[in-house]
């Protein structure tokens, strides 16, 4: 790319031609303000005006987010002219805004209060009307709060992005312009997969996740016998929310803090995934010798469940009939564990912290509730819900010593379970254990690599036992869609598909902590290019370390088939282990 | 959500196949829906969406953002009300203000007997015979709030039948 000649501040720098004057600025040196501009422009329409520069020879002050920089072009952030404008725009964007601040739940991540603070707004300097607010409450996973809303656009980008066909839009006019789903409708009836995804780049508390932390606390002052799980991907992240780097992994302190947050028991999430695999292994291998629907594809990702009942109604036979991992150690929580150590299931309220927001929707399915009536999951923190919970209660996390999960009937993982929070790693966990059951040993290399990655979509042949087993793996709802539209159009050349929601699997879900480069000085420039890379390679560190690498191997999973489940697809594990799909219409009244 | 008929999905789909060729075909494709039915509701949004891959939220946004789409059909007489700034100091906003009165409803609302619909206009081009007011395409010059009555009337005679 050639170069040209800009001044900033009068000073020379040399360029790459065709950037933002925000973005040559940035390679500069300079932070501009700006609310709108997100990810190298995945949003940038101009439309907040925070980021206003003066540029000699313009009439009128700039957007510099997305004016591109020119031959000579004399670039001047720290005009009184142009910080008058920055600060006038915050102020109005103040206006229109609620500003209950202490309680917001951005409080503290809180970009409009960030650049109110660069820019130097000044209170109520512009009174009158506000824009009628809608407040979304109705879903179990996401508020919408409108009068929070800045209509940068950020959502509408990254819903749009992420899954090809955006759920949000702006509509109206003028002043009574709002985002959301068509009609202003709740996300309840929306075609809405709640993975939020618009959670995670919102700059303001108008998109925000339902907080369950008031439940736990309820089942504990009730005397409930309270037990956490965790998934894999939280380990790889929760340590941002209490300033550590980015792909720090915390497993031992995430256990400690939740025995000192009063859980019964700590247990992983990743026996449920090692059973997963006992169970989805067993399964593919039966649909391939009885004729059943190929290719099958996961169902671990609520998100893609979601997705796929909405817009692929006509293809859910394609789906594995397994629950996901933590609603499957629910049930064994209220079956099995229940019966050894001679609690009643009714006491028992099941916790599981995961990176997901569509996991709040999934634990309410009418599916998902046993024949006792009990539901297999009672409550769904996200890792920012679980980082706040920690703070709290006074935990200095940084300090806590490292500790194990508890180490009964299901205390044994496998790394095979831990890769289950990035993409590609489902499709790994179960090459491992298809190989073993085809071949009677296990794979050589152990780590199939051409499922690993963040390419959209990901294919591979293996060559197991003789037979050639073509596997497909995509994430975001845009790749889904591609594999959806060959399985419907019968040309699907694949045995084994696996669909996660979110762009990079479950590192990269909507309950993780915010990647917000504006509060994250001590990492590197390009850290929205490189975080899911470091997530993931934290729970590939954790699986290699690990002594166990197959779910098969799993003393524990043996244990539990021979006491209790008898064998994987047995009768027993359909009724507790496995569920059900249901089509639905993507508006619905 | 209700169900379109057959021959309505079929009407949708070939005026989608019209713009195919375009780049950017949605307005023109809502232009048409808009000349043909008097009205663009969800249901057609969505058969939009599935034929082009543009989301409804996108199309919903460009139906709510031009004033010359509805999501609602329209009454069988839509009075059309000019609000410019030659009509508005003739006192354009008394004879809007006397429609509303008389049918009970505000402009951009359709009566629920489906005959009227009154719809705020921005200039129409005719100052020079301010307030004008226009129903389904006649011009009515110089109309002052006593004349409003008399107007509605001759409409609710013909209630039914052809203008």
């Amino acid at each position: 790319m050639s170069k040209i000649n800009i001044k900033i501040e009068g000073k020379p720098y040399q360029v790459d031609e065709g950037l933002t004057i925000i973005d040559a600025a940035r390679n500069c040196g300079y932070e501009i303000p700006s609310l709108c501009d997100f990810n190298h422009g995945e949003c940038n329409q101009g439309s907040c005006r925070v980021c206003l520069v003066e540029v000699k020879g313009m009439r009128s002050l700039v957007a510099s987010c997305v004016h591109p920089v020119s031959e000579g072009m004399e670039i001047s952030i720290s005009s009184p002219k142009a910080a008058a404008a920055r600060r006038t725009s915050v102020e109005l964007l103040l206006s229109n805004h609620s500003v209950d601040c202490q309680q917001c739940d951005k409080n503290g991540r809180c970009e409009l209060l960030h650049v109110a603070k660069l820019t130097g707004a000044r209170p109520g300097m512009f009174q009158g009307e506000k824009t009628p607010v809608t407040v979304d409450e109705l879903n179990p996973s996401i508020v919408r709060d409108t009068s929070k809303c800045i209509l940068c656009g950020r959502c509408v980008a990254r819903c749009k992005n992420a899954h090809g066909l955006g759920v949000l839009g702006f509509e109206n006019r003028g002043f009574n312009a709002v985002v959301g789903p068509a009609g202003n409708r709740p996300f309840s009836k929306s075609p809405c997969i709640l993975c939020g995804q618009c959670v995670s780049v919102c700059p303001t508390g108008a998109l925000m996740l339902k907080s369950e932390i008031d439940k736990v606390d309820e089942a504990m002052a009730l005397g409930r016998h309270v037990i956490v799980q965790t998934a894999p991907a939280v380990r790889a992240a929760l340590g941002e929310e209490f300033g550590m780097k980015i792909g720090t992994p915390v497993t031992g302190k995430m256990v400690a803090a939740l025995r000192r947050l009063g859980f019964e028991k700590v247990y992983d999430t990743d026996f449920g995934a090692d059973l997963t695999i006992m169970e989805e292994g067993t399964e593919l291998l039966n649909r391939m010798k009885n004729g059943g629907a190929l290719p099958m594809i996961t169902s671990c990702s609520p998100g893609w469940i979601n997705f796929c009942e909405t817009y692929y109604a006509d293809q859910l036979e394609h789906l594995s009939s397994c629950k996901s991992p933590h609603q499957m150690q629910g049930a064994i929580l209220k079956s099995y564990y229940a019966e050894k150590h001679g609690i009643d299931p009714k006491d028992i309220f099941v916790v599981s912290i995961m990176p997901c927001t569509a996991k709040k929707f999934e634990k309410e399915r009418p599916q998902l509730v046993n024949k006792d009536g009990l539901k297999d999951v009672d409550a769904v923190l996200t890792t920012r819900e679980l980082g706040d919970m920690i703070k709290r209660s006074g935990i200095v996390f940084n300090k806590l010593p490292d500790e194990d999960f508890d180490q009964d009937i299901m205390g044994e993982a496998s790394g095979a379970g831990v890769i289950f929070g990035v993409t590609g790693g489902v499709m790994e966990a179960a090459l491992r254990t298809v190989y073993y059951i085809l071949t009677g040993k296990e794979h050589g290399a152990i780590a199939f690599t051409s499922v690993r990655g963040f390419d959209g979509i990901k294919e591979a042949s293996i060559e197991i036992g003789g037979q050639i087993i073509n596997v497909a793996v995509a994430h975001g709802m845009k790749n889904a869609r591609v594999l959806m539209d060959e399985i419907r159009e019968g040309k699907s050349k694949y045995q084994f598909i696996e669909i996660m929601g979110c762009p990079g699997g479950c590192i990269n879900g909507g309950g993780q902590p915010y990647v917000r480069p504006v509060f994250l000085p001590n990492e590197d420039p390009d850290i929205l290019d490189t975080y899911m890379q470091k997530r993931a390679a934290a729970l590939y560190s954790e699986d290699q370390r690990n002594t166990l690498r197959q779910s098969h191997n799993n003393t524990q999973i043996q244990q539990l088939y021979k006491e209790f489940l008898g064998e994987p697809n047995s009768h027993k594990a359909h009724e507790l282990l496995h569920t059900t799909y249901a089509g639905r219409e993507p508006f619905r009244d | 959500m209700a169900h379109l008929s057959e021959a309505a999905v079929a009407k949708i789909n070939e005026i989608c196949d019209r713009y195919v060729s375009e780049k950017t075909p949605l307005i023109m494709i809502l232009s048409d829906i808009q000349k043909e039915y008097g009205y663009i509701p969800l249901e057609v949004q969505e058969i939009v969406s599935e034929r082009t891959g543009i989301s409804v939220a996108e199309i919903y946004g460009v139906v709510t953002f031009y004033s010359f789409f509805s999501l609602k059909p329209n009454g069988k007489y839509v009075i059309g009300c000019c609000l410019g700034t030659a009509c508005y100091v003739k006192g354009a906003q008394q004879v809007v203000d006397k429609f509303s009165e008389i049918l009970g409803i505000k402009p951009g609302e359709t009566t629920e007997d489906g005959l009227f619909t009154i719809d705020a206009l921005r200039c129409i081009g005719a100052c020079a015979i301010a307030p004008a007011v226009t129903i389904n395409g006649k011009i009515y010059p110089h109309v002052a709030v006593s004349d409003v009555p008399k107007i509605v009337e001759e409409y609710r005679a013909l209630g039914g039948a052809e203008a």
